[in-house]
């Protein structure tokens, strides 16, 4: 049981408490809290499986900007508990039950299965530089769409929350 | 086995309970997190096989899900403010303007 094990079972751990809090808690705030938990433990477990530049973006990008946007929305709309109505009876009593299943059967497989062929090359090497290079020579197009993405995204934000339409 | 598949695996359950918390809660803002949560479980699959398979395109891919992920939250929040403005209620089962 190395270090790493170890580790990656605590953060793993972390990480399966913030999301079923999520689903548990009624007070939306509570519940971007525990995301705020999870993305902050998922983080860690990518400096495990040698992400560091994806880990330092998660914290900075995920949670640092996108949950506080989440908790800045429920903030200003005031979001109160939510309130007692019964869920319908098909969806507990085989909705419930075929999502557990799922979720096992899944796991099971993929805890099975074989490793695929390993590309060549033996350790990856130092991530950032070539995770930037391959950024701005292959994958150059699809970032430059992003960015467009972005701004669409924005000037249909504004948009869309003008007060009057 | 390596420590990449038991990330799988994670990933896989953390995939299960966003979509648990997609189909049962009532709250826009809480559903909406919840399919936040399987966007990261996704991307902790996409990172750990780019470790398995040792192939950076993955990492790669990782960047723009979390970009989409970004502009899908902007413009989501503003359509929940508006719905939030008109409707008065966050609640989904206030929202059906559309059912019959």
């Amino acid at each position: 049981m190395s270090v790493e094990t170890i580790l990656f079972f605590v953060l793993a751990a972390a990480a399966l408490g913030g999301a079923a809090n999520l689903i548990v808690q009624t007070h939306p705030i509570h519940s971007a809290l525990s995301l705020i938990v999870v993305m902050v433990a998922l983080a860690g477990i990518y400096l495990l499986l040698g992400a560091e530049l994806l880990a330092a973006v998660q914290i900075i990008v995920y949670a640092g900007a996108i949950m506080v946007l989440f908790v800045f929305i429920i903030m200003l709309l005031n979001a109160g508990k939510e309130e007692r109505t019964s869920i319908s009876r098909a969806a507990t009593w085989l909705g419930l039950p075929f999502a557990v299943v799922l979720t096992a059967v899944l796991g099971w497989r993929i805890a099975m299965a074989q490793p695929g062929p390993m590309a060549p090359g033996g350790e990856i090497p130092g991530t950032t530089r070539v995770l930037s290079q391959l950024l701005f020579t292959s994958y150059v197009f699809p970032f430059e769409m992003t960015s467009i993405l972005i701004l669409v995204a924005i000037l249909g934000a504004v948009v869309l929350a003008k007060r009057d339409f | 086995m390596p420590l990449a598949s038991y990330a799988v695996v994670l990933s896989a359950i953390l995939f299960g309970l966003g979509a648990l918390g997609f189909v049962f809660k009532r709250n826009i803002i809480t559903i909406f997190m919840s399919i936040e949560l399987m966007l990261n479980a996704v991307n902790l699959s996409f990172v750990a096989f780019s470790r398995l398979r040792l192939l950076l395109e993955g990492q790669v891919f990782v960047f723009f899900v979390i970009v989409v992920a970004a502009a899908e939250a902007a413009v989501g929040m503003a359509i929940i403010l508006q719905v939030a403005r008109n409707r008065h209620s966050l609640n989904i089962e206030r929202i059906d303007l559309l059912k019959q």
